[in-house]
C-alpha cells in the first residue's frame, strides 16, 4: 500500500503530447479517478504509473522511490484492463496462479494464495474452467482476482467496468468499491463517465487535452468547477453558462448581467470582457417574482425531480425543480438564482474566477 | 416453404453445391487415385492398353521402389531360393536383390531439408512478425515490402546467381544449402502471414505478462505463441507443401548426398525400363507425409484462413 506522486509527467508520441506537464498526489489508499473525455491522456497517465509506458519527462514516485523508469514487473503494482486480458488458454487458476508463479512462490503457497482469492471473489466454483466460456462479470471477477492475488502496492484499472452491461455495471462498482474497503489498497481508476467517477472515487483527477485540468473530491469538482471544461464535463445536466459582457471588481458581490444585478460569492479578483455565469441546474428557482426572465421550452420529468429548459437572454438555461412545480411550454417565468453557488468564468481562457466560493480549491489545484 | 430463411441455403442449393464439390472433388481426385493404383500394378498392366481400372494388386512396384536388382545364372538361382517375399516377386523375372536401392536415403533428405527449413522459416518469420507488430521499426513498412518483393519473381528467375554462389560457397548439393534456400524462399511469406496473426492478439495479453513479472521475451513465449499457434499451423503447412515438392532448385543444386525425393523419383525411369509402378510407389509415398501434416494441422488451416475475417 502506497502514496504515489506524479511529478511534471510528460509524455510524447512523436509529435504527438498526450499529457503535457501533470502534477498530482495519490495518498495511501485512496480510491483515486482519473477522469476525462477520450483521448485527454488519462490511459497514458495511467499506463506510466503501470510501466507500459515511459514518459518522456517528469518523475513518478511510489512509496517515496522514483519508479518512472522501472520496468512494469519490477514496481509491484498490478493492472486490470478493459478487456480483462485473461490468458485466453489458460483456466480460472492457471490465470490466478500465473503471477505468483512468475515471483518463484512454492507451489503449495500458490495454491493456498489462490484459494483465497478466489474466495473474497466468490469464484471457487468456476477455478477450473476455462476463461473463454465465463460471463463478463465473472472474467471481471477473475481479473481483479489475478490483480489482488499478488498483494501488490497499487492497482491501476483501465475502465474495468467499460466492458460490462449497463445493469451488471452498477453491482460491479459496488462490489469493487467494497473490495477496495476492504483492501484499503491505493487504486487508480481511469474512466469517462463522471458518474461512475463521482460514486466511486475519494478523489478525481479531470483532464482534458493532455492537461490535469482540476483535481480533488467530487464534492469540490462538483461545488467549485475549476474551469469551464470541468463544469461542463461533470453533473447531467451539466452546469449552465449565462454569458455576457461585463465587468466584475474584486470584493464585488454581484455582476451586473444586461442590466440584471446577479449576486455572486466574493470575488477574490477581478476583470473585464466576455464573462460567464455558471450556475447548476439545481441552484436555479423558478419565480413568478425574478425580474430575470425565461421562456420555458421544455420539461423532463424524472420522479421526483424535473429538468425545465428555458430559453434566457444569455442562452438556453436548464433547472432541475421540484416535480410537484408547475411550469408550462411557452410560459415566460421569473427565474431566481443561489448567489451563494455561483463560480464566475473568464470565457476567453476557460477559467473559474477565485471568489469566496472556490479560493481554497483553486489555490491547490 | 415453411422454413424459408434469408441466411439459410435452401435446400436445393446445398444439394447443388454439394454436387459441385464432388464433381470438383473427383476431377482433382481421379489422377492421384489412378497414381495410386499404379503403384500397385504389375509393370505390363500398367502400360497395358486400354487401360485396366480392375487388376490383380502387387507389391512389386514398391520393392522395385526400394531395391536395386540384379540377374543371375540359373544356377545361381537354383542354389539360392528366394527366402522372403519380396526376393519372389523380384524372382519371377529371374532376378535377385543386390541391395537397398537410394529411395530411403532421398526420402530422408526431403524430410530434413523440408522440415528443417520450414522450422527455420516459421522461427524467424515468427520473430520477425513479432517485431514488426509490436514495436516501432525505423522504415517498418519499407522493410516489409521489400521483404514481399523477394517474392514479385519466379525464385528459378535467380537459379543461375544462386548456382555459381554456392558452388563458391560450398553449399552445393548440402542440407544446409538447400535448407538455407528454401527458406529464403519462404521466409517472405512467413513474415507476411504471421504479422497478420499476431496484429488480431491484442497486446493486453503481453502486458498483463509483463506487469505480472514477466519479462519481454517470457511474454512472448508463454503468452504470444500460444495464441499464435493456429496461424503458426497454417503459415507451416504453406512453407513445409513449398519446400516438399520443389523441384527445379533441386534438380539444379543436389545431385548426391542432399539430394531430395522430387528429383530422384523420375531417375526411376530408365534404370530398368519404364517401371511406373515404381515411380507411382515412390510419388505415393512421397505424398504421403504432406498429406499427414495436413491432415493433422487441417483444423487450424481452416481457421487460418478465414481468421480475422470477421470480429469476435
Amino acid at each position: 500500500m502506497a502514496q504515489i506522486i506524479i511529478k511534471n509527467v510528460r509524455k510524447e508520441f512523436g509529435d504527438f503530447t498526450a499529457v503535457k506537464e501533470s502534477s498530482f498526489t495519490i495518498e495511501d489508499g485512496e480510491f483515486f479517478m482519473l477522469l476525462g473525455p477520450s483521448g485527454c491522456g488519462k490511459t497514458t497517465t495511467l499506463r506510466m504509473i503501470a510501466g507500459l509506458e515511459l514518459p518522456t519527462s517528469g518523475e513518478i514516485y511510489l512509496d517515496g522511490e522514483e519508479i518512472s523508469q522501472k520496468p512494469p514487473g519490477q514496481r509491484d503494482i498490478a493492472f486490470v484492463f478493459q478487456m480483462f486480458a485473461l490468458y485466453p488458454h489458460m483456466n480460472v487458476r492457471k490465470n490466478l496462479s500465473y503471477p505468483l508463479v512468475s515471483q518463484g512462490m512454492a507451489r503449495r503457497d500458490v495454491k493456498a494464495k489462490v484459494a483465497e482469492v478466489a474466495g473474497i471473489l466468490g469464484i471457487e466454483s468456476i477455478l477450473n474452467k476455462p476463461v473463454g466460456g465465463l460471463s463478463g462479470g465473472d472474467r471481471q471477477r477473475v481479473a481483479l482476482g489475478r490483480a489482488i492475488v499478488r498483494d501488490p502496492k497499487a492497482f491501476m484499472m483501465d475502465e474495468p467496468l467499460g466492458a460490462l452491461d449497463a445493469e451488471f455495471r452498477e453491482h460491479m462498482s459496488e462490489e469493487l468499491r467494497a473490495l477496495h474497503d476492504r483492501m484499503g489498497a491505493t487504486t487508480v481508476y481511469v474512466t469517462h463517465d463522471q458518474l461512475e467517477a463521482m460514486q466511486m472515487g475519494d478523489k478525481i483527477v479531470v483532464m482534458n487535452n493532455a492537461v490535469v485540468e482540476q483535481f480533488g473530491t467530487p464534492q469540490e469538482i462538483y461545488d467549485k468547477p475549476a474551469t469551464m471544461f470541468v463544469a461542463d464535463f461533470i453533473g447531467s445536466p451539466s452546469m449552465n453558462f449565462l454569458r455576457f459582457d461585463g465587468a466584475v471588481a474584486e470584493g464585488a458581490q454581484t455582476v451586473d448581467m444586461h442590466g440584471q444585478t446577479m449576486g455572486v460569492p466574493r470575488q477574490m479578483e477581478g476583470t473585464t470582457g466576455k464573462l460567464v455565469f455558471g450556475v447548476r441546474p439545481e441552484h436555479v428557482t423558478l419565480s413568478d417574482s425574478g425580474s430575470y426572465r425565461g421562456e420555458v421550452l421544455a420539461t423532463e420529468y424524472l420522479g421526483t425531480t424535473q429538468i425545465i429548459t428555458l430559453d434566457t437572454p444569455n442562452g438556453e438555461l436548464k433547472a432541475r425543480v421540484p416535480a410537484g412545480q408547475v411550469a408550462t411550454v411557452g410560459e415566460k417565468v421569473g427565474l431566481g438564482f443561489k448567489p451563494e453557488a455561483v463560480t464566475l468564468f473568464d470565457e476567453t481562457s476557460g477559467r473559474a474566477l477565485r471568489s469566496e466560493l472556490n479560493s481554497e480549491v483553486l489555490s491547490h489545484g | 416453404m415453411s422454413s424459408f430463411s434469408v441466411t439459410e441455403p435452401s435446400k436445393r442449393s446445398k444439394w447443388f453445391a454439394g454436387s459441385l464439390v464432388i464433381l470438383y472433388a473427383l476431377i482433382t481426385m481421379i489422377p492421384l487415385a489412378w497414381i495410386m493404383l499404379t503403384g500397385f500394378k504389375s509393370p505390363a498392366d500398367a502400360i497395358s492398353y486400354p487401360p485396366k481400372v480392375f487388376f490383380e494388386p502387387t507389391l512389386e512396384g514398391y520393392v522395385n521402389l526400394f531395391t536395386t536388382r540384379t540377374r543371375q545364372t540359373d544356377e545361381f538361382l537354383a542354389a539360392n531360393p528366394p527366402e522372403t517375399w519380396y526376393e519372389e516377386i523380384v524372382r519371377q523375372y529371374d532376378m535377385v536383390i543386390a541391395g537397398p536401392s537410394k529411395f530411403g536415403e532421398r526420402f530422408l533428405n526431403s524430410v530434413i531439408i523440408g522440415f528443417g527449413s520450414t522450422f527455420l522459416s516459421i522461427f524467424l518469420g515468427t520473430l520477425a512478425a513479432y517485431a514488426f507488430s509490436r514495436f516501432k521499426i525505423p522504415l517498418a513498412d519499407d522493410l516489409l515490402f521489400f521483404i514481399l518483393s523477394t517474392r514479385m519473381m519466379p525464385p528459378i528467375a535467380v537459379a543461375i546467381p544462386i548456382f555459381l554462389m554456392y558452388r563458391q560457397l560450398g553449399l552445393s548439393d548440402t542440407h544446409l544449402g538447400m535448407i538455407l534456400l528454401y527458406t529464403a524462399v519462404n521466409i517472405s511469406l512467413a513474415v507476411w502471414l504471421l504479422k497478420g496473426f499476431i496484429d488480431e492478439i491484442p497486446r493486453e495479453y503481453e502486458e498483463a505478462a509483463l506487469i505480472d513479472g514477466y519479462t519481454r521475451f517470457q511474454a512472448f513465449y508463454k503468452v504470444v505463441l500460444p495464441q499464435a499457434a493456429t496461424g503458426i499451423a497454417s503459415t507451416a503447412i504453406f512453407c513445409l507443401i513449398f519446400a516438399w515438392n520443389e523441384y527445379a532448385f533441386a534438380v539444379l543444386l543436389t545431385s548426391g548426398t542432399a539430394q531430395t525425393a522430387p528429383p530422384f523419383i523420375p531417375t526411376i525411369i530408365g534404370v530398368g525400363g519404364l517401371d511406373w509402378p515404381a515411380v507411382a510407389a515412390g510419388a505415393t509415398i512421397f505424398l504421403l507425409p504432406v498429406m499427414i501434416f495436413t491432415v493433422a494441422l487441417r483444423k487450424h488451416l481452416l481457421r487460418g484462413i478465414t481468421f480475422g475475417a470477421v470480429r469476435k
